[in-house]
């Protein structure tokens, strides 16, 4: 391997090392502020993260954010901000358990009817912004979290009183989805390599349709005619239609996928946890999904490695509660400093490599023009 | 005599480029100092260096002999250095005088003292010589009086060095006849001026000193009696002067492009382009002559597919494509050389492999079934580094990293590989070097001779005669003039473009 490459990868590890460690310091500083030591909560965290049912645990956590990170990024490609990946997965997981909880069907296509509604339910009302943003001209960024506004405040704080299971319960909610339309856990899988996972911790089955996510993400953005499109819409709308790129069809297109994808966020809750949607079901997903995003750069790899981080980091809230070395709201001011020091890292690098490219060049014409 | 400005050893290195290297440059007291030399030489870079837009990484400047550092404009408007850009950046729906003062307007107790603002603006236009009436809104105003405003407001701020960049560029050639008058009376008033060209009579006409400029190095410092423009040529290029000689006929009886009574509205309903009517054959190159702002925009948006014409049709080798998607025109054919390629020719942050595929994707050698074929378009963009003479260490590298000329090349390049049947190219040379505008000549001329109809539209006059078998002029949308570019010269043309001659035919 020659020097240049090297360097470029080494370039390439800064940005996120870089970021990890200005995040490392102003936690600390945080902590001490608050009166923690900050090096006790760290190993804390740490050995906690050892424990194999703290692994399932990290990658459950991970799953809905790299799925809605995925969400985000769709819409990132094209330059369209879809803040709206909340109400689409809150609204796509609340139609999805009314449906899987009203009907009764084999196993696997109780499982594919649940999540044909959330991906059609969450398009929809994606495209609904993608719709006003190509006939009306209406910004995304604000249909959007209107749009949140009315799926959450609106719609299922209307219908899941009108349907809520009639058993009685304080915490109202949707009829659970009987067992045929429950996504098997993954236990068996990981027990191949390892010792029993005890405390009745399973591993979400979502996790296979994440992964499944992350490589058509792949396909369709790098390799795929379309998402080539979608790219050079992102990179340049103008050029673009002058290409013959249909720019509204491109912004529809992301807002519809995004959407659908969005509409999975909620799958491991309402699959693999939960079985119904009723009023303490996880919200958020949606806006640490973004922040998910924008830490993996929009690629598929490095959105997995961002989910999984903010993943360990929700994990690891927990264990400071109950180790009492540190109140649970770091792990928040954690991620919060992770993504601000990213985003500065990010830019640092970026100059530092095109004056590299410069020095480059300037070497190359030198060497020409000898 | 003592030197105004001097520049010793300026470089400077960009991604991609060094545009200066090692430049020197000194301009004395009470001079016109012409800088030429081609687009991408480096003129622009030292003009932003000595107005304190971008840092030098080595090198120094000295103003009236001692040495400064300039780290943003307003030191370089400190020291008496005024720049004129070559795109004005006046307020449109601003008067004259509102325009002068913005930034640096006289206050009287926490107003803005009109009265003394006039009296410095009428007090430095008449110690100039530049007449402008203060109270005129400056949208009303022409492209000369314009730039007569931006001089103002330089002067206004007490500059004794005018850096003046590509003045002549959006000037008819009347038009430029005033700048020069101005520029003679700016000088006989003490300014001292560096204005950049590249038109070689211009500069020999108007300059007492001529800087070459090529490859981000001096070349030479010349008087105008010394040389003649072909010498000034030779320095610039380093090699002979290209000439856009179209050659022999080569046009047919073949129609491909047919435009028919063609009318375009503007946002405010007004036609822009008015009842236009033409039509391009097979082998036959028409140019497009006009004042920037008279409809060719529309009309190429028009016929490219981006804009709908409120009446009349297009058609393509018989076929109507008037409403038809940019798309669909270009599978039927089309080619596109856009006037901005920055804004809508290159996707600049992607790699030259995906810029070859734009508005080609939907066919081979980019696209097999529903995927984008990444080894047919790193080929041919590949084939066209070596066709096209692009230049780049690999077809890797993001476009923005090429100078303007090979970024233009890549473009033209991509369009014409792609063997399409009408080919519009928008200044197609605009903003490039003398090499790389001889090897877009020639690849044009080329394609014609394979029998591609071209549409050009230029506002280098010298192109448009050189190249074309036929020219029109358009002037406030229509077609007022229709020419054989055999019996022209550019002063005709700039005579029928302003309105001043009016064609035969059309009256």
């Amino acid at each position: 391997m020659t020097a240049p490459s090297l360097r470029r990868i080494g370039l390439a590890v800064a940005a996120p090392a870089l970021a990890a460690g200005v995040a490392l310091i102003i936690s600390s500083i945080v902590l001490i502020i608050s009166g923690s030591n900050p090096i006790d909560a760290y190993s804390d965290m740490f050995n906690n993260a050892k424990k194999l049912e703290t692994s399932v645990d990290i990658l459950n956590r991970a799953t809905p954010l790299y799925i809605s990170g995925v969400a985000a990024a769709i819409g990132f490609r094209m330059n369209l901000f879809n803040i709206g990946v909340e109400g689409q997965y809150l609204l796509a997981a609340f139609f999805a358990s009314v449906a899987g909880g009203a009907v009764d069907l084999p196993p696997v296509f109780h499982v594919a009817l649940v999540l044909f509604v959330a991906m059609t339910v969450g398009a929809a009302w994606g495209g609904f912004a993608g719709v006003l943003k190509v006939t009306r001209g209406v910004n995304e960024v604000i249909s959007t979290i209107m749009l949140n506004f009315i799926a959450v405040g609106g719609i299922i704080a209307w219908l899941i009183v009108v349907w809520q299971d009639d058993t009685g319960q304080v915490n109202s909610g949707t009829t659970p989805i009987p067992e045929s339309g429950r996504m098997p856990n993954l236990n068996s899988w990981v027990e191949v390599f390892t010792r029993e996972i005890s405390k009745g911790r399973e591993l979400t089955g979502v996790l296979l349709i994440a992964i499944a996510v992350g490589i058509l993400y792949h396909l369709f953005i790098n390799r795929s005619r379309i998402g080539y499109e979608f790219r050079a819409s992102g990179y340049n709308p103008f050029a673009s239609q002058a290409a013959g790129i249909d720019s509204k069809k491109m912004v529809l297109t992301a807002m519809l996928l995004s959407g659908a994808v969005a509409g999975l966020v909620g799958m491991v809750e309402v699959l693999s946890e939960n079985f119904r949607f009723d009023q303490s079901f996880v919200k958020g997903m949606g806006f640490q999904g973004i922040a998910v995003a924008l830490l993996g750069r929009n690629k598929p790899v490095g959105i997995a490695l961002a989910a999984l981080l903010f993943g360990f980091l929700n994990a690891s809230a927990g264990a400071l509660q109950v180790g009492g070395t540190a109140s649970r709201e770091i792990v928040v001011i954690m991620q919060a400093t992770i993504l601000l020091a990213a985003v500065i890292a990010y830019e640092v690098v970026n100059r530092l490599r095109q004056k590299d490219e410069a020095r480059t060049a300037a070497a190359l014409l030198a060497e020409s023009a000898s | 005599m003592a030197n105004a400005i001097e520049l010793i050893g300026i470089t400077k290195r960009f991604p991609g480029v060094i545009a200066n290297d090692n430049v020197n440059l000194a301009v004395e007291r009470g001079e016109i100092h012409a800088v030429c030399g081609e687009n991408g030489a480096g003129k622009s870079t030292l003009m932003k260096i000595l107005y304190g837009m971008q840092p030098p990484d080595e090198g120094t400047i000295k103003v009236n002999d001692s040495e400064v550092k300039l780290s943003s404009p307003g030191d370089a408007i400190e020291l008496g250095i005024g720049m004129v850009h070559q795109h004005f950046m006046l307020a449109d729906n601003l008067t004259v005088m509102e325009n002068v003062i913005l930034g640096s307007e006289p206050m009287k107790r926490g107003i803005i003292d009109l009265d003394a603002a006039r009296q410095h603006l009428v007090e430095v236009s008449e110690a100039y010589g530049l007449t402008v009436h203060p109270d005129d809104l400056v949208e009303t105003l022409e492209v000369g009086e314009r730039q007569r405003v931006e001089i103002i407001k330089v002067l206004y701020r007490g500059a004794e060095v005018l850096i003046l960049d590509e003045p002549t560029a959006v000037l008819v050639p009347q038009e430029v006849e005033a700048l020069f008058d101005n520029m003679r009376d700016l000088k006989a008033a003490g300014a001292s001026i560096i204005f950049i060209d590249h038109k070689l009579d211009e500069v020999l006409e108007i300059a007492d000193t001529i800087t070459v400029i090529r490859q981000g190095r001096t070349v030479a410092t010349v008087k105008p009696d010394d040389v003649t423009a072909h010498d000034l040529a030779e320095l610039m290029v380093g090699s002979e002067l290209p000439s856009p000689q179209a050659g022999e006929s080569t046009v047919t009886d073949d129609v491909a492009l047919r435009i028919d009574s063609l009318t375009v509205h503007d946002a405010d309903e007004r036609s822009v382009v008015d009842d236009v009517s033409f039509e391009v054959r097979r082998g036959e190159i028409v140019g497009i002559a006009g004042v920037e702002g008279n409809g060719q925009t529309e009309l190429i948006n028009a016929i490219i597919g981006t804009d709908s014409p409120r009446s009349g049709t297009i058609s393509l080798f018989g076929a109507d494509i008037t409403h038809a998607s940019v798309g669909k025109r270009r599978e039927a054919g089309l080619a596109y050389v856009p006037q901005d390629r920055h804004q809508e020719g290159l996707l600049l942050d992607a790699p030259l492999w995906e810029n070859t595929a734009l508005g080609h994707h939907t066919r081979p050698p980019f696209t097999k079934g529903i995927w984008f074929d990444r080894v047919g378009a790193r080929e041919r963009t590949e084939q066209i580094r070596r066709d096209f003479d692009v230049r780049t260490p690999n077809v890797e590298v993001p476009a923005h990293a090429l100078s303007g000329g090979n970024q233009q090349k890549l473009i033209l390049g991509k369009e014409i590989s792609s063997h399409p049947k009408l080919f519009v190219a928008a200044h197609p040379t605009r903003g490039i070097d003398v090499g790389a505008q001889a090897a877009v000549w020639q690849d044009i001329r080329e394609a014609r001779f394979d029998g591609l109809a071209t549409l050009l539209i230029s506002a280098d006059l010298e192109e448009l005669i050189g190249l074309s078998d036929t020219v029109l002029v358009m002037l406030r949308g229509k077609i007022v003039a229709t020419l054989d570019p055999a019996e022209i010269t550019p002063r005709d043309l700039g005579a029928y473009m302003t309105g001043v001659a009016v064609s035969e035919e059309a009256s």
